[in-house]
């Protein structure tokens, strides 16, 4: 399922998720890995049907929301014993109760501002080098892009699983 | 599949035509007379304030002991304001209630300027506000000393930064396959080429569904505890001082059933008005509405339960001060305003009681005006109250507002509603690619995501 090659190939447009299912779920079952799936919301099992493993973000988001924590503490210790220690109200310098809430908030600030990079990057958006495929994906329609296969294949396979319109597509940018 | 959201028998074409015509044609003369009118408001706040800043402070009603008035109220209103939309888009998220996917882009919307309006007033309450970015930012001075990271001032700087970023990130997050709709259906080339770069080429891919709707449950996640925890630490601001009438535990949950109650009264404001002017009735339906009454119902006891609380420690503390503090407002020389605050807050709603009631909608605008008003009226009597008669009588005094607060509060209006009716004009009001969701799954079309 390599995703390095142009994004040319055979688009076929489904009405219906239930039929987009049963054909992606057809295309599996024949071996065939080169193809992406589109649809103008998530469809539920599309993912088990095409295999897809699960998104590292979570991943992400852990590492860089502890390290907001760890970070903000470690910020706050270093101004208020280390670098310039002042006793404010009798106060212990390391007062670490009072860090709180300003660890809490960077954790929150880099966990999610590290949830929205990586969704970025898993996402590979913006990508200037592609663009829609089908103004009608986005509304209310589904469809499946075959590569790697050559064209006559594609289209014929396409409607053998039930598309209801089949097409060519060359690969262009945004504008 | 037990309840019926999208009236009307909406397919998801008519939902992206219905949610994409107020932005793909000129705007209708009723928003122009609403864009005027609040640009005019802003206009006279932003005159107000100029001046303000030339002549210094003391044209505010602010004397020593009222060292905080109409400002600070302002502030913490509007941040009360933003809270209904995180709390509509995430907690009601992880709940998956799926009403909210009709009303929850609004929701988020008006949290995100509510926020911008709120963070006006702490930046022009300094007098100098090209300092204001030096004394809230933690840097070291020109003598290398560092903020104070033990003060609730900081901590409020933090909280309600965090809060604006990420409920921006998370605003912006959802409207990326909407705007992506928006693409696709638009035929000017400048606006195509607008919603191609906003929508950050989005396509609909399995794969990018798949991220996104695991970037969109950990954003839901995040913002949660942002909800509960903003107004704590507002709240911070009072109760960690030793002012009396400020100084109760009980300030952080009170604040955040408030921020909750006021929130929700200003979504039903801007829904009712939107779905009017919009035709967006069948998107945003009375059962919808009834949902958010019902809420203002249990929040608006919630706020009485604190008042009466702080009553009932204000007596059984036995503190003399604490007790004066209390009676000094309910039945001082601003006992006019703390009872327009029991009025509008505990009594008003309680005519949800009747389901016929939450279905009015003449009657719930009503309502959601006056429980604003009483929340904006609750935090004037905490501000105000609390501060004009200090331990020593001979420094009491009556804090009046003058043409200058009032001015600039106007202005935060206008200043709000111009960021609102700009989204209405430009962006989807309605979260369409979780709407087609529920559409499919009421037309029975498969399993398909709960978005």
């Amino acid at each position: 399922m390599s995703r390095s090659h142009k994004e040319g190939g055979v688009l076929g447009l489904f009405d219906d998720p239930v039929r987009l299912l049963e054909a992606v779920r057809k295309l599996r079952s024949r071996g065939l890995t080169e193809f992406e799936v589109f649809s103008p919301y998530a469809v539920e099992g599309i993912e088990k049907a095409q295999g897809l493993k699960r998104s590292l973000i979570p991943f992400v988001t852990l590492v860089f929301a502890s390290l907001g924590c760890t970070l903000g503490f470690y910020f706050q210790y270093w101004t208020s014993v280390i670098d310039w220690p002042l006793n404010v109200g009798g106060k212990p310098y390391n007062s670490w109760p009072a860090f709180v809430p300003v660890m809490f908030e960077l954790t929150v600030l880099a966990g999610g501002l590290a949830t929205f990079g990586a969704l970025l990057l898993f996402a590979r958006l913006p990508n200037t080098s592609r663009s829609a495929l089908d103004p009608s994906i986005t509304r209310d329609r589904f469809a499946i892009l075959v590569s790697g296969m050559n064209p006559e294949d594609a289209s014929n396979l396409l409607t053998t699983i039930g598309a209801r319109e089949v097409r060519a597509i060359v690969p262009r940018g945004w504008f | 599949m037990a309840e019926i959201l999208i009236t009307g028998g909406k397919s998801a074409a008519d939902l992206d035509a219905d949610v994409a015509r107020p932005v793909e044609r000129f705007p209708t003369r009723i928003w122009w007379v609403c864009f005027l009118a609040a640009l005019a408001a802003f206009g006279l706040g932003a005159l107000l304030a100029t001046d303000m800043f030339q002549r210094g402070l003391g044209v505010l009603g602010l004397n020593i002991t009222n060292g905080w008035g109409v400002f600070i109220v302002n502030f913490v209103f509007w941040v009360g304001i933003g809270h209904a939309g995180t709390l509509i888009s995430a907690i009601l998220y992880l709940f998956r209630q799926r009403w909210r996917t009709g009303i929850n882009r609004t929701a988020e919307a008006m949290t995100i300027f509510a926020v911008m309006t709120a963070l006006l007033f702490p930046v022009i309450h300094t007098g100098r506000p090209w300092y204001a970015i030096f004394w809230l930012i933690p840097y070291p001075n020109e003598r290398s000393l560092w903020v104070n990271f033990r003060s609730p001032l900081i901590w409020d700087v933090f909280a309600v930064g965090t809060y604006f970023t990420i409920s921006l990130v998370f605003w912006f997050t959802g409207l990326i396959p909407d705007l992506a709709s928006l693409r696709d259906r638009a035929k000017h080339p400048v606006r195509k080429a607008v919603y191609t770069v906003l929508s950050l080429g989005w396509r609909g891919s399995s794969r990018n569904w798949l991220h996104y709707e695991t970037a969109y449950l950990i954003l839901a996640g995040l913002s949660t505890p942002l909800v509960l925890s903003v107004h704590s630490v507002v709240s911070f601001d009072f109760a960690v001082s030793s002012v009396p009438g400020w100084h109760t535990t009980i300030f952080p949950p009170y604040f955040v059933a408030g921020a909750i109650f006021s929130g929700f009264a200003m979504v039903v404001t801007l829904l009712v008005i939107t779905r009017e002017v919009f035709g967006l009735k069948d998107y945003i339906t009375l059962d919808h509405l009834e949902k958010m009454n019902k809420i203002l119902l249990a929040t608006g006891m919630m706020v009485g339960y604190a008042y009466a609380c702080e009553f009932f420690i204000a007596w059984y503390s036995g503190n003399p001060i604490e007790r004066f503090a209390l009676t000094n407002r309910a039945f001082g020389p601003y006992a006019w305003a703390y009872w327009i605050m029991v009025a509008c807050n505990v009594a008003v709603p309680q005519i949800f009681w009747f389901k016929r009631a939450r279905r009015n909608l003449a009657l719930m605008f009503l309502v959601s005006l006056l429980v604003n008003i009483g929340m904006w009226f609750e935090r004037f009597v905490i501000v105000v109250t609390s501060l004009h008669r200090d331990f020593l009588p001979s420094s009491w005094r009556y804090y009046v507002p003058t043409f200058y607060d009032w001015g600039i509060t106007l202005g935060s209006f206008g200043w709000f509603f111009i960021w609102f009716l700009l989204f209405v004009r430009f962006l989807p009001v309605i979260a369409m690619s979780e709407v087609k969701a529920v559409i499919a799954e009421e037309n029975g079309e498969g399993h398909v995501a709960v978005a």
